[in-house]
């Protein structure tokens, strides 16, 4: 069966030619990859990467942007490895988040 | 930094409005890579200098890289013959490192036009090229150029006459292309570093010709 992501060859609309400047946090997506499936590290591979995107599923697939299913596909992937657990993730979130709305509210911006 | 901008975007229209990121509450996704990548800097798996280092390496690939490479092989036939052999360590001589995944040039010929795509997702010569720009990763870019690669690449405005073929290459995570376009009439007394100037990231991918300058 044709998987979501193969769509070689399928019917589509024209080429939608205009070009965004990518975000620094879309760029630290893209170096959190290189590093990790650099030589000296090897913990994941670019057809990982992508058999992760793929298996976020239809609605994933066209619901989020290119680099948000990187980071998706990666964090399952460093999951699924035992690089990091579920829980610790859950708990950096929570301090990251935190930490940028008390750097908003001290910028009098909240 | 520089007023260079390392992308094309029509001129005369401002640049869009970026919001400073302390501005706004933060998504779900750049929570989650902001989460992961401090997990893994506290765990060693590498340091903020290398995470550093690897956004600058990120911030200076750019089409210019590629443009050396190939306005080289316009001048130099042995060059050329080593490109399409090994593209990676002909790259290197010019001081371009085009990195450990196989890059497999394309020569286009008056009897053949070559284009390039991934079709399942995004690979791309990015260390000749920089970051993909957002069509090439597109579904209908994707899905049609296989297909139709004429009418597509009408879209980009370019013609390729009917008895000159046609072939699309399907880039993967072990091989990506880069396109050799052919040299412009009317160049014959330009420079190496003139010619880079005619070269484009679209027309390394295959969309697009390089500039005329008779035009």
């Amino acid at each position: 069966m044709r998987r979501h992501h193969d769509m070689g060859g399928m019917e589509a609309g024209p080429v939608d030619r205009a070009e965004h400047d990518y975000a620094p946090w879309e760029k630290r997506v893209d170096a959190i990859l290189r590093l990790l499936s650099d030589p000296k590290r090897r913990i994941l591979r670019v057809d990982e990467l992508r058999r992760g995107i793929e298996d976020l599923g239809p609605g994933a697939y066209d619901e989020l942007n290119y680099y948000e299913r990187w980071i998706a596909s990666i964090s399952n992937l460093l999951i699924e490895k035992g690089v990091i657990s579920i829980d610790e993730l859950g708990r950096k979130m929570a301090e990251v988040e935190a930490r940028h709305e008390a750097e908003r509210a001290k910028g009098g911006r909240a | 930094m520089s007023d260079s901008h390392g992308h094309s975007h029509p001129h005369g229209q401002p640049h869009p409005f970026q919001p400073d990121i302390e501005d706004s509450a933060l998504t779900h996704h750049q929570l989650l890579q902001l989460a992961v990548g401090e997990l893994l800097m506290e765990k060693g798996i590498f340091t903020g200098d290398e995470f550093r280092r690897t956004l600058e390496d990120i911030d200076s690939r750019n089409p210019g890289d590629g443009a050396r490479v190939v306005a080289r092989a316009w001048v130099d036939a042995e060059f050329k013959k080593r490109l399409l052999a090994d593209t990676a360590a002909a790259a290197a001589e010019l001081g371009v490192d085009a990195g450990t995944i196989p890059i497999m040039t394309v020569e286009n010929t008056p009897q053949i036009h070559n284009a390039i795509v991934c079709t399942l997702c995004s690979c791309y010569p990015r260390l000749l090229l920089g970051l993909p720009p957002d069509w090439y990763k597109s579904r209908a870019y994707r899905s049609r150029v296989v297909r139709e690669p004429r009418a597509v690449l009408a879209e980009f405005g370019t013609t390729i006459p009917e008895d000159t073929e046609v072939r699309v290459h399907d880039s993967t995570a072990e091989l990506r292309y880069m396109v050799l376009p052919m040299r412009p009439e009317g160049t014959e007394g330009m420079s190496e570093d003139e010619l880079a100037k005619l070269v484009t990231r679209d027309c390394m991918v295959g969309v697009t010709l390089p500039d005329n300058p008779s035009n």
